[in-house]
């Protein structure tokens, strides 16, 4: 069979009914091309054939023979990269990238026949393809772009870098199709594992003779449990995970044993031949059923279910509440969430040697390291842990996946072992989002200020542990909001159900608690006839104030500024939502505001980062950077930083990422903790650097670097000092000659019996307003703007900062709108929906700079805060048009109806 | 080793398939792939395969003397691209809401009918348009009104050894206009919760004939004979929405599920009736 690719004749001799997008893949080697569902879902591998876009996933290749197919490695003309691609890179609308092919070939087929574009047609030509990081408006701003000739912004002026609107320093790759993700690139001799999995929610088994089935079918091997030399995993010392399921399965989509051996071989296996003997039993489903006191047990030594209590009390709640001019109370519920990163979990390993490297998507290289040393029983030194690019994490790949097992395959059998999870095996045994029902009592005085509160917060953590204790030791710290109070007394407990384990997930549980705080701030502000946005401003928390812990913030707590910068259109959305519905039936308009805080890094746990950067003979720089990027832009963050703190420009610095055979621990991405944490570090070790150079010339602190072939010049003062960067003697054999090191761990202290103490170093604020219209007699929202105002210390790359905040209430959007993820019927991505292009508003960012003195040229983290104050502004505005109070999300179509209908007088 | 054949005509198609099916299930029949393919996400793809987008005269929209034949193969960007009178505005819209481009560049209009969701977006036109499927076998060829070649959900008429050649559409009798209305709880990429289609004919502004689809409330897309016949007679204009009776959509049998609950469904296909026929009063009234 012939095919042409790219305009290139390829002879193809395999099935005609082999997926278009796995020939291009595994044939052909056009990894560009990526796979997110295999089903038509996401679009990911969106290619054109014969001059449309088409699914190469649902596309037999028997129908592409003879055909004209483009794919994204196509789109470069002359060497040189499209409009199209320059736009992507200008306006920062790659992220993870791992939709950017997708979206680069549908905005093709549409730029192709369609040379001035409205932005409803390009919604409309994108809207096959799913984006779960960037909330979708910089690639349609983008693809409006692209029929100009868009110019890429220029290299930072040197000592400029910080604060420009950069382009990703990874961006290319992404925009080409050559980034390397966690199923790319794998060796063509590597073994396939495949996981078999539990279809039951609670069961014990037991296994039979695999010879047979070994035999039938050429298996290389079936590992089980008993092959696990430490069969246990888990962030937490419990260790609660097994690799393997031994005997019992707490989860639908628990992992049971692996099959090994040739990618179709493994593939061709029926797993109802394997001989696996379930004995169902009652799962335990519901916070509810699992806290009875009857129930039984998901983990044998945890008694009650409880896997941990968390607690924070400050004051005399009681005392407080008898001083409120009014209390308000509520009871709130959300469902399971699902990260739906649209790369599915992949990777490979190899034994090198008495050492295993693994070659993986994930957001903690070095905690991979460390899980893996322990389920091998290897020292951790004898494990290599080298990120690929990660196609999207949002906390589900802070959790192993596939590393433990291919690990235990790749040294078992000394071949390199792949694996990569299907769409509904990643939606199965993945981590979710914390299911919360959350009581809450607020009580203040006739001026609206806060006196007390009270909050009880129980989480579904499901089988596993994962990071269920993160979750229920940082809400109760923000349980109460970004507000002053008095008196606190905030309770929570994670319980365990034959659910999959709830894990880390972009706000580890302060978005649910957010939903609850802030209906109860509208509950007070309609009780006192305070202004919804006033009665925030009056208890915002200060410089100077006593949080929830009684951590006095000394500095860079820009929430009551965020506040006063919604304020002007505060007023003017309200006034035109007012004048809207007096003239509308049918729908009606509303306004609702969210604030949030959050804290940055762990709570009350040491989390440092350590970074290197040297100077090479050659005059590059070289970044020894440990901190995985995962879309969220840590990479050019962290140059933009190293530039100005070293005085170079960012042209002249190389980078590896997370390898940890090459770099210093750098901590996991997560609790928006890079650019603070990390980015601290990067300055660090760039000063130090700095530091011996400026010794080496004898300058001083002003003086400017520059570098000639193979020497670097140094002018101070007029004075101008020569260093022979060859001369000096080789720190490494990649030509190192000076390496500076930094390190920066945020200051915290550990938490007392009450909960008191120094959580986090610093906390980023935000004040999110949303303008929704509502169909009353469907029951439909639709979100029509986000005005969202966030204190982000400093903006180190603002298209970043704002690309963060959007992708964070698109998630928001879809956790008040649409997802809800439930166990065995919602494992794709059409039954779980996440937001498309369609469902995302204009978003205006007001960035304010509160400085924070600890961070890197006054930065914070803003990954999370997005995603925290969306909801909660989404469902205020729904309140705000139709009266109904919303204590149960997502707010499907039909939930919404029948409150409508129950609402005491029609809305109309 | 699974075979796969992509024949270039019916009767090569007709040939393999019936020496195929005498034994065993006969091969699986694929089209655009839409629906073949994301049944088979993780497994190996080891059935017999017969690729029907070769064939020519499969493909392709034809005006007949009575109507317009439809070919089997006939892509949804096709539909919603082509050249074709106001009764098939209805049609046209929902083509352009089945998945996104890519699935409607890929997907075909015998392939929606045979896989017999309840959820099809374009059974409910089809069924308001009064199509008819035009089914071919070794036995010859038969004609079947779409609302009796699908029997539930996921199945249908269909034997071994036959295929689906075309959609036959009637010629209106008098001046027709549609509209199609869906309801999903995202923008785009969504599987309907409910959807309605009407087709109205009119003669002097007052309606002569008319059909109403409901879709996503029953096992199979149905027409609503009550409600058809209290519109016939009356004029079209913005009142005619309040026709709509609540009894009218007593034959529907809507489900819960987690798109949304069955009381639901029932009510927001009684306001989606009413607005597409609203719709259809204010186009009449321009």
């Amino acid at each position: 069979m012939r095919l042409i690719v790219n305009g290139k004749q390829h002879t193809y001799h395999g099935s005609p009914a082999k997926r278009l997008s796995d020939v291009l893949r595994d044939d052909l080697g056009l990894t560009g091309t990526k796979v997110g569902c295999n089903a038509g879902d996401c679009g990911a591998c969106t290619v054109m054939m014969n001059g449309r876009q088409v699914c190469s996933c649902l596309t037999p290749v028997g129908q592409a023979a003879g055909q004209p197919v483009v794919t994204v490695e196509g789109l470069k003309a002359h060497g040189s990269l499209s409009r199209l691609q320059r736009a992507f890179l200008k306006h920062g609308a790659a992220q993870c990238g791992i939709c950017t092919p997708g979206m680069l070939m549908a905005a093709t087929d549409l730029l192709a026949e369609t040379a001035r574009p409205s932005e409803q047609q390009v919604m409309d030509a994108i809207g096959g393809v799913l984006c779960r990081c960037t909330g979708y408006r910089k690639i349609v701003e983008a693809v409006l772009d692209a029929t100009r000739t868009p110019d890429l912004p220029p290299q930072p002026r040197l000592g400029g870098a910080v604060g420009a609107r950069s382009m990703k320093v990874d961006g290319q790759a992404k925009v080409e199709g050559t980034e390397k993700y966690g199923a790319d690139y794998i060796p063509a001799d590597a073994l396939w594992l495949r996981v078999i999995r539990s279809p039951h929610a609670r069961a014990t088994f037991t296994l039979g003779d695999f010879s047979g089935v070994i035999g039938k079918y050429g298996l290389e091997r079936v590992f089980t449990a008993a092959d696990v030399p430490r069969n246990g995993f888990a962030i937490f010392e419990a260790k609660d995970q097994p690799v393997l399921a031994d005997g019992l399965v707490r989860y639908k989509g628990e992992a049971v044993v692996a099959l090994v051996g040739p990618r179709e071989v493994v593939e061709a296996v029926r797993p109802d031949e394997l001989p696996i003997t379930y004995a169902p039993e009652e799962p335990v489903s519901g916070v509810i059923a699992a806290a009875a006191p009857d129930a039984r047990l998901v983990q044998a030594d945890k008694p009650g279910n409880v896997l941990i209590r968390g607690n924070v009390t400050k004051g005399d709640v009681e005392l407080g509440f008898a001083q409120a001019a009014a209390v308000v109370e509520g009871q709130f519920r959300t469902s399971f969430v699902e990260h739906a990163y649209i790369e599915p979990e992949a990777g490979w390993a190899i034994r090198v040697g008495d050492r295993i490297e693994i070659h993986a998507s994930t957001q903690a290289p070095y905690m991979d390291r460390d899980e893996v040393a322990s389920v091998m029983q290897l020292p951790p030194d004898r494990v290599r842990i080298v990120p690929t690019a990660c196609g999207g994490g949002f906390g589900g790949k802070l959790d192993v996946s596939v590393q433990p097992l291919i690990a235990l395959a790749a040294w078992n059998l000394h071949r390199p072992v792949a694996c990569v999870y299907t769409r509904p095996e990643s939606m199965a045994s993945s981590t979710k989002r914390h299911p919360a029902r959350i009581k809450a009592k607020f009580g203040a005085a006739q001026d609206g200020k806060l006196v007390a509160v009270e909050t009880h917060a129980d989480f579904d953590t499901g089988a596993y542990a994962s990071w269920g204790p993160t979750v229920a030791n940082r809400v109760p710290v923000h349980a109460s909001g970004p507000y002053l109070v008095p008196h606190v007394k905030n309770r929570s407990c994670a319980l365990f159900t034959n659910a999959p384990p709830a894990g880390a997930f972009r706000g580890f549980g302060v978005p649910q608690a957010a939903i609850a705080h802030e209906t109860l701030m509208d509950d007070l502000a309609e009780r006192l006839k305070i202004d919804r946005l006033e009665i925030r401003h009056r208890n915002a928390l200060r410089a100077g104030d006593l949080t929830a812990t009684s951590h006095r913030l000394e500095h860079s707590a820009g929430l009551a500024a965020c506040i006063d910068a919604l304020r002007p259109q505060w007023q003017a959305l309200k006034a035109e939502a007012e004048a809207f519905n007096a003239r509308r039936k049918g729908v009606r308009r509303g306004v609702g505001i969210g604030c949030m805080w959050y804290g940055l890094g762990n709570t009350s746990i040491s989390n440092p980062s350590t970074m290197r950067v040297a100077l090479r003979a050659d005059g590059r720089v070289f970044f020894y950077n440990g901190a995985v990027d995962i879309g969220q832009g840590s990479n050019t963050i962290f140059v933009q930083i190293l530039a100005d703190a070293l005085g170079v420009t960012m042209d002249r610095i190389d980078y590896v990422m997370g390898d940890t055979d090459r770099t210093l621990d750098a901590g996991k991405t997560s609790a928006s903790r890079q650019t603070f944490v990390s980015g601290k570090a990067v300055e660090l070790a760039a000063r130090d650097l700095r530091g011996q150079i400026l010794r080496l010339a004898n300058a001083g602190d002003n003086a400017t670097l520059k570098f000639e072939a193979g020497a670097l010049s140094v002018e101070d003062g007029g004075v101008v000092r020569r260093v022979d960067l060859a001369a000096l003697p080789r720190l490494s054999d990649d030509g190192d000659v000076l390496l500076g090191e930094g390190r920066f761990d945020p200051p915290t202290t550990m938490l007392d019996e009450n909960g008191q103490g120094v959580p986090y170093a610093t906390y980023g604020f935000a004040a999110q307003m949303a303008l929704v219209e509502v169909d009353t007699e469907l029951g439909t929202v639709k979100v029509q703007k986000i005005i969202a105002a966030h204190d982000v210390g400093k903006a180190v790359n603002p298209v970043q900062v704002e690309g963060q905040i959007h992708g964070g209430i698109a998630q928001g959007l879809g956790l008040a709108l649409m997802e809800e993820y439930l166990p065995g019927r919602t494992e794709n991505l059409h039954d779980y929906l996440i937001p498309t292009v369609g469902d995302v508003p204009e978003i205006e960012v007001l960035m304010i700079e509160d400085a924070e003195p600890l961070g890197p040229f006054g930065a914070k983290g803003v990954g999370e805060p997005g995603l925290v104050a969306t909801a909660p502004a989404i469902l205020g505005a729904i309140r705000h048009a139709t009266g109904v109070r919303v204590t149960e999300v997502p707010v499907l179509p039909h939930r919404l109806h029948a409150a409508l209908k129950n609402l005491p007088q029609a809305a109309e | 080793m699974a075979s796969y054949v992509r024949p270039t005509s019916l009767d090569e198609a007709l040939d393999h398939l019936s020496a195929a099916s005498i034994n065993a299930a006969g091969p699986v029949i694929l089209a655009g792939g839409t629906d073949f393919y994301p049944a088979r996400v993780g497994r190996a793809l080891d059935e017999d395969v017969l690729d029907v987008t070769g064939i020519p005269d499969l493909r392709g929209i034809r005006e007949t003397e009575d109507g317009w034949r439809l070919g089997a193969t006939t892509t949804w960007s096709e539909i919603a691209h082509a050249d074709l009178p106001p009764v098939f505005d209805a049609l046209r819209r929902a083509a352009r809401l089945i998945g996104g481009v890519q699935i409607q560049n890929a997907g075909t209009l015998a392939g929606n009918l045979c896989n017999a969701s309840p959820a099809a977006d374009s059974v409910p036109p089809l069924l308001a348009m009064r199509a008819k499927v035009e089914i071919h076998g070794r036995a010859g060829r038969r004609e079947l009104p779409l609302g009796e070649f699908i029997t539930g959900n996921r199945r249908t008429v269909l034997k071994p050894g036959e295929l689906v050649a075309a959609v036959l559409v009637p010629r209106p009798k008098k001046d027709a206009q549609s509209v199609f209305l869906k309801l999903g709880a995202r923008e785009y990429l969504v599987i309907s919760i409910a959807m309605v289609a009407v087709v109205l004919e009119t003669e002097g502004n007052v309606v002569s004939a008319a059909s109403v689809a409901v879709g996503a409330c029953s096992a199979v897309a149905q027409r609503l004979p009550y409600l058809e016949s209290e519109l016939i007679g009356r004029r079209l204009n913005a009142a005619l929405a309040n026709r709509v009776k609540p009894e009218h959509f007593d034959m529907l049998a809507p489900i819960d599920d987690i798109r949304a609950s069955a009381a639901y469904r029932r009510e927001a296909a009684i306001v989606l009736v009413r607005r597409a026929l609203t719709a259809l009063g204010k186009q009449k009234g321009n």
